[in-house]
């Protein structure tokens, strides 16, 4: 799950994690009060959407005066933002962070991600901050430096301390450096956060080391420890339909083409869209339907795939194991007639009771096609659509 | 021969009590495998389906001489059910339980850094070693005794490639699903390694999809060690970056974890990977009689 930048902001704030003064603002007025209310010379207007990219979109302004946050804030409010992250559907910005200005000194990257490979924390940092963490790993990956993090122990000091010298932070701010490290570390670890990133982080005029950018990335599966990051969640962020179908345990992803696909598992869904898209095809989505397909379920994905008005046919996968294919098949009968489908189907069944399923299928007198294997599912479809 | 199972296995089941549990437990019982006992706390002394039941797995491997352990219990509890088992000295501990908090898991496998234990999981459809002992979830009937081993990140794509295998004559040594999670028990390499030292396999047929490098490390490692042909899947070809694609581990971020790049390192392990999910065993057929071994592959007769 992701939260908005200030979000995160205020989250570093209650573990000691250094952050320019900021407030949110949903309206113009709201923009200029906050302003006001920090009173600093230079005032950051910040478009606040779950995506990165956003300075080279115009999402972020940086206002000499109360004019100017007025004339930033209503530019950026309500526009749509596109930037590498969004799509080019881009998304609309409803809150702004509005934010004291800071006297930058240098620009250094820190980072903490789960690493599959050791199956820890680690902790990254670069004394490149500003670029992404990928061009730098690309181009000169010799200046990332990682510290490997024990969870008996957590995060040492002399990590901290010896990352904070391999990026060359100058030795006045080594100590509010390590402070900052560690607590950013017990941040992730406390939240169940899966990326926590900071790029920027600044060293100020004033000798202060501070987050002028937070990125925080919640895992979904700790969520039910984790209520206040769960109040956090901004539904104007998601995908309308991947809402719905988190509702009813289904897994849903959006894509752009015209086949909706209805499969159980995710390794044979994330399949099914390949075998479409080799045969020529284009997946509307990717749908895991889960172990149990039974008739409630096939209708509450029929109804979400066809809430997708670009879908022109629907291809059902199904590897029924445990679950029989005339159970299965029952539920889509069932389902098609209840949703009135007037969409080419094609439904591939395979697995227990696979020729009484079949039957079912055929005789039911709808305009449903079934399919001998996978790729003649494929096919099927793909021709019906085009 | 096979790996990690055979017909002597002494299964737990934890969480048998569940729903979930009780009902694969009486799939296993059905398919041959020795369920010898449950764990379910406060429910000790009592029997479910003829099975007895124990308040801590020290007392069921105690009392039974269990070897593995299946985990059935809620996300929430599963780490704690993990440790426990390795705790009580199970050498097996296969966790089919999704949606574990990947901290938890990372604090799990730090626990049995200095433990005998094996894990398999989580979020996986489990193992089995074809008519001798299923563990799991996977439906049983669909695998037949043999001579490739399969090994795989997803439930279904498994037995999918395991069907297409069975219908073609070609039995299965054991087939692992190491799971769908970014913090696992088993990698693919460790699993590799077992095929590479059982007699009784021959081939592998390895499934991975979109996410981290277990793939790319494991093509190296095939490179390098592996003395029998393994041919490959790879899923989500068409998944686009930053989504989670179902699985916990499934997500192509920061340019990396992409199935062309996973296709790639494997063919230049000289892995042959499948075109479509739809033409797993027809590659695998194809890389057994180019290396001479489809005979001997071939377990037993179809009807077509």
């Amino acid at each position: 799950m992701n939260i908005h930048e200030y979000q995160a902001k205020e989250i570093l704030r209650d573990y000691g994690v250094a952050v320019p003064n900021g407030k949110v603002a949903y309206t113009r007025q709201e923009a200029v009060d906050a302003a006001k209310s920090l009173g600093t010379d230079v005032t950051v207007v910040k478009a606040q959407i779950h995506a990165g990219g956003r300075g080279k979109a115009g999402g972020v302004k940086v206002a000499k005066n109360l004019d100017e946050v007025r004339t930033y804030a209503d530019e950026i409010l309500e526009k749509t933002l596109v930037t590498h992250q969004t799509g080019p559907e881009g998304k609309e910005v409803k809150r702004l962070l509005i934010e004291e200005g800071c006297d930058i000194k240098d620009e250094y990257y820190v980072g903490l991600v789960v690493d599959r490979a050791t199956s820890r924390i680690v902790m990254m940092a670069s004394e490149e901050g500003g670029t992404e963490i990928e061009e730098v790993a690309a181009e000169t990956p010799e200046k990332i430096f990682k510290e490997v993090i024990d969870p008996v122990t957590g995060m040492m000091p002399y990590q901290a301390r010896r990352l904070a010298f391999n990026i060359n932070i100058p030795k006045e701010q080594i100590g509010k450096t390590v402070k900052f490290m560690l607590g950013l570390y017990k941040v992730f670890d406390e939240k169940d956060c899966s990326i926590a990133e900071i790029n920027p982080l600044v060293t100020t005029g004033d000798g202060n080391v501070m987050a002028l950018d937070a990125k925080l990335n919640f895992d979904s599966n700790a969520l039910y420890r984790q209520n206040d990051i769960h109040e956090l969640r901004d539904l104007d962020e998601e995908d309308e339909k991947e809402i719905e179908a988190s509702k009813y345990d289904l897994s849903y992803i959006s894509l752009d083409g015209n086949i909706g696909c209805m499969v159980n598992g995710a390794g044979l869904a994330m399949a099914t869209m390949d075998i479409i898209k080799y045969h020529k095809g284009d997946p509307a989505n990717f749908l895991d339907v889960g172990g149990g397909a039974d008739a409630e379920k096939v209708t509450e994905a029929f109804k979400i795939i066809l809430s997708d008005k670009s879908v022109k046919g629907i291809y059902v996968n199904i590897f029924g194991g445990i679950m029989k294919c005339d159970v299965i098949a029952d539920g889509i009968v069932e389902a098609t007639k209840q949703m009135g489908l007037e969409l080419p189907l094609v439904v591939r069944l395979e697995g227990t009771n696979v020729e009484l399923g079949k039957k079912i299928l055929d005789e039911s007198g709808l305009n449903i096609t079934s399919a001998d294997s996978m790729a003649d599912g494929a096919e099927k479809i793909v021709s019906a659509v085009n | 021969m096979s790996i990690l199972l055979n017909k002597d296995t002494k299964v737990i089941v934890q969480g048998i009590t569940g729903a979930t549990g009780l009902f694969h437990t009486k799939q296993a019982v059905e398919y041959g495998t020795q369920i010898v006992g449950g764990v379910t706390p406060g429910k000790g002394g009592t029997e479910i389906e003829g099975i007895p039941v124990f308040n801590t797995v020290e007392n069921a491997v105690k009392e039974t001489g269990a070897n593995a352990s299946v985990i059935y219990v809620p996300p929430p509890f599963a780490a704690d059910a993990i440790m426990e088992a390795a705790d009580a000295g199970v050498e097996l501990v296969i966790t089919i339980t999704e949606g574990i908090p990947v901290t938890d898991m990372i604090k799990v496998k730090r626990y049995l850094e200095d433990k005998e234990t094996r894990l398999i999981g989580p979020n996986c459809p489990g193992v089995i070693t074809p008519e001798e002992c299923k563990i799991g979830i996977m439906p049983g009937y669909i695998h037949k005794k043999g001579h490739v081993g399969v090994v795989s990140r997803s439930g279904t794509l498994t037995y999918e490639a395991v069907h297409q295998l069975s219908t073609e004559g070609i039995g299965q040594s054991t087939a692992v699903g190491i799971g769908g999670d970014p913090v696992n028990g088993t990698s693919f390499i460790d699993v590799l390694k077992l095929f590479n030292e059982d007699d009784d396999t021959k081939a592998v047929i390895m499934i991975g999809e979109i996410g981290g490098t277990a793939e790319e490390e494991a093509a190296e490692w095939i490179k390098e060690n592996m003395t029998k042909p393994v041919v490959g899947f790879i899923g989500g070809k068409t998944a686009p970056p930053g989504k989670r694609m179902g699985h916990a581990g499934a997500i192509i971020s920061g340019g990396k974890g992409t199935a062309d790049e996973k296709i790639k390192t494997l063919n230049d392990a000289g892995v042959e990977v499948a075109e479509t999910p739809a033409v797993m065993g027809e590659t695998l057929i194809s890389v057994l009689k180019n290396n001479g071994i489809y005979e001997a592959c071939v377990t037993h007769a179809v009807n077509k």
